[in-house]
């Protein structure tokens, strides 16, 4: 695979004179292309967002370290060219949890989908947030499972169909914000992944942000949910975003629920400052080696 | 490599098994620990917390068991010696984890301070009925390597052995404990920082963009790098290859997980480690471990002071399990008598091992707790009486 690229490469080199280089070629896994997602889905562009944060928030890289579930946002981290880890399904925040205790000099980064994160990793999101971990926590949405083959999420909306909800769902889903704002979180926003500009402007002002940071990412999934509800292809689901998207910068997270192709509500919600795990950590060990000396 | 002084805390004391066990991991640099409230292992994260301070050592209290155990993962890539401390509920959320780590082949020590079972037993009292979980417990193919200490100070011993050997095979290891061992309080003898062996971890010097986090090394144990140190490398849970990619081929499970087991297996003869007592003329021989070995030490005694030939075959190592030594001395003795504070799990490998060259006796754990000497001194007179019958030293009953 790799002297079909550098034969292309050449190619183009001796016909243009042009470098064939992917301008985000750094961050990304480049003999890992090309990647598992479906046209039209999502992800994609919140990796394009993330990798563009990155640059623009001026980490260093070799100090930035990504972990991701299972899914398919758990793919996300054997793509980008950082200290990456696919770990277990729904743990990628408690192994994170770690790596950042383990060496608080890192920013660490959690991407990963909302059935990983919210439905068996849901325990460690809240708590995460409670304890305030430095962490940026990217979560994907696509109201669905869709590795597995389209089943019911915790975000699925209400009367939406899913292959485990032939008749409609019947559970109220979770409001993605409000559970990161009410558990402690200093930095939500939610956007769609049509909002490319305002979800990389989010993501790098999460990036700087020192405590829990969650951005969700709204994502078509035209493969499974868009299918199975009829909703039309990737384009479809995008101009669905245009449409109906309202931008409220600082709105109550409890309105951020999301129905059945009703309006999604997207902006910055929260952006405040509280003191960090290691912070108060810190603060204590200090204190503790004092008296023990 | 020498243990770091400060960690050390040289002398004689009287320590409780779970204070000399937080000793130990101190002295072999441990410097984080993932917690979550458990009885039986209480006193462990008690001590270690203590001393954290004054040895920048760090921790964290997770939310569960599932947690911890991803949490102690993630502290060992960065460079920490890390551990975690529970007991047969929390060793069972474990499990995921367990799996994870023999699959990113992440160094980390897993105390498991054994309480009854099944569900909610009695969180109070002692057993040995995790060491099948164990080595059994999370799904797929692996092998592990398993301490089981019987006194404190073979609670500080045993956690540095673990520690060494999961640097030196890049694997978890679990030091299978129990609530008696635990909470007996003895003397313990802790050497000078420079008579303690530290394993070092294996690190990767080549160039960034090189580095391949499975490649295997001569002895099939593939060095590591910390995060952060600029090599950008990508490990995942799924079957990968030697980039650490993801392969969902038949011939890289076998590529993959193969090495897993044989980079044990291959080097049993080394890992494995079994004490024995008067085993050379022995006819019966005691196979025992964690504090059940107390009590089967008295039983030989008494046994030998009465005439009969019996030794005790102690398992350091209950993982790998000393499959060799039990088919050596299965043809040297008639008979083995296993007492364990369980209804049969290490007896089974005894039987295997034995290959039918011997009689196996199982002395089950009853309501008698740990203390069970007069079950084994039964147990060695009806197998010496049994094994004379056959010879016609003594006509049939």
């Amino acid at each position: 695979m790799a002297t079909a690229k550098t034969a292309k490469a050449e190619e183009v080199k001796k016909t243009t004179g042009l470098e064939e280089i992917h301008p985000m070629e750094d961050l990304l896994r480049m003999d890992r292309m090309p990647h598992i997602w479906c046209p039209s889905c999502g992800i994609g562009l919140a990796v394009t967002a993330f990798t563009a944060a990155l640059e623009k928030a001026g980490l260093d890289p070799n100090m930035v370290s990504i972990v991701s579930g299972i899914g398919c946002t758990g793919r996300v981290a054997g793509y980008v060219k950082l200290d990456s880890f696919h770990t277990t399904h729904g743990r990628p925040i408690a192994f994170a949890t770690g790596i950042k205790v383990g060496n608080p000099k890192l920013k660490v980064v959690v991407f990963s989908g909302d059935g990983d994160l919210i439905a068996i990793g849901g325990n460690h999101f809240i708590h995460a947030a409670r304890r305030n971990i430095d962490m940026l926590v990217i979560c994907v949405n696509n109201f669905i499972y869709a590795m597995t083959g389209g089943q019911v999420a915790p975000t699925t909306p209400l009367t939406a169909f899913a292959t485990t909800s032939p008749y409609g769902c019947v559970e109220p889903p979770f409001n993605i914000p409000y559970i990161a704002d009410s558990s402690g979180a200093v930095y939500v926003a939610r956007w769609t992944a049509l909002h490319i500009r305002r979800l990389t402007k989010s993501i790098t002002e999460a990036l700087q942000k020192t405590g829990f940071s969650v951005v969700e990412v709204i994502s078509p999934c035209a493969m499974y949910y868009g299918r199975t509800n009829r909703l039309g292809d990737g384009l479809d689901l995008m101009r669905f975003y245009h449409d109906n998207v309202e931008i409220r910068h600082g709105e109550d997270t409890k309105n951020l629920d999301i129905g059945f192709q009703t309006k999604i509500v997207c902006g910055t919600f929260v952006n405040r400052d509280r003191p960090s795990y290691m912070e108060r950590y810190n603060e204590w060990a200090a204190k503790a080696k004092g008296a023990t000396k | 490599m020498k243990a770091d002084p400060k960690g050390v805390l040289t002398g004689s004391h009287t320590l409780l098994g779970n204070h000399a066990c937080a000793e130990g991991a101190l002295a072999a640099g441990c410097r984080f620990l993932g917690i979550y409230p458990i009885v039986p292992a209480l006193e462990v994260s008690q001590r270690y917390l203590e001393r954290a301070p004054a040895l920048d050592a760090t921790f964290i209290q997770m939310e569960d068991e599932v947690s911890v155990l991803a949490a102690v993962l993630g502290a060992s890539w960065t460079g920490k010696r890390a551990m975690t401390v529970t007991s047969g509920p929390g060793m069972s959320l474990m499990m995921e984890h367990l799996g994870l780590g023999v699959m990113l082949e992440t160094p980390c020590v897993i105390v498991d301070v054994q309480m009854t079972g099944p569900g909610l037993g009695i969180p109070t009292r002692p057993a040995q009925g995790d060491i099948m979980q164990s080595r059994w417990g999370s799904h797929g193919d692996y092998e592990v390597i398993a301490f089981a200490p019987s006194s404190p100070q073979e609670m500080f011993d045993y956690t540095v052995k673990a520690f060494n050997m999961a640097e030196r095979y890049r694997t978890p290891v679990a030091v299978m404990a129990d609530e008696y061992v635990a909470h007996l309080e003895e003397t313990v003898t802790i050497p000078p920082a420079d008579q303690i062996v530290i394993e070092p971890r294996r690190y990767y010097n080549g160039p960034p963009g090189k580095y391949l986090p499975f490649k295997r090394d001569k002895d099939m144990v593939p060095p590591m790098v910390d995060i952060g140190q600029g090599y950008r490398f990508h490990v995942t849970g799924l079957t990968h290859d030697d980039r650490g990619y993801p392969i969902m081929f038949e011939e890289c499970q076998e590529y993959n997980v193969h090495p897993l087991v044989r980079k044990i297996r291959d080097y049993a003869d080394t890992i494995v480690e079994v004490q024995e007592a008067r085993t050379e003329d022995a006819a019966i021989i005691v196979v025992s471990y964690g504090s059940t070995t107390r009590a089967a030490l008295k039983a030989v005694e008494q046994a030998r002071a009465s005439g009969v030939k019996v030794g005790s075959l102690k398992l350091v190592t209950v993982w790998p399990f000393p499959e060799k030594r039990v088919a050596e001395l299965a043809k040297q003795a008639k008979a083995f008598v296993v007492p364990e504070m369980n209804f049969g799990q290490i007896v089974n490998e005894v039987e295997r091992c034995s290959y039918g060259e011997a009689n196996v006796f199982f002395v089950p754990h009853g309501d008698k707790g740990v203390e069970n000497t007069d079950d084994i001194l039964a147990a060695i007179n009806r197998a010496a009486h049994e094994s004379a019958v056959k010879d016609g030293v003594i006509e049939g009953v």
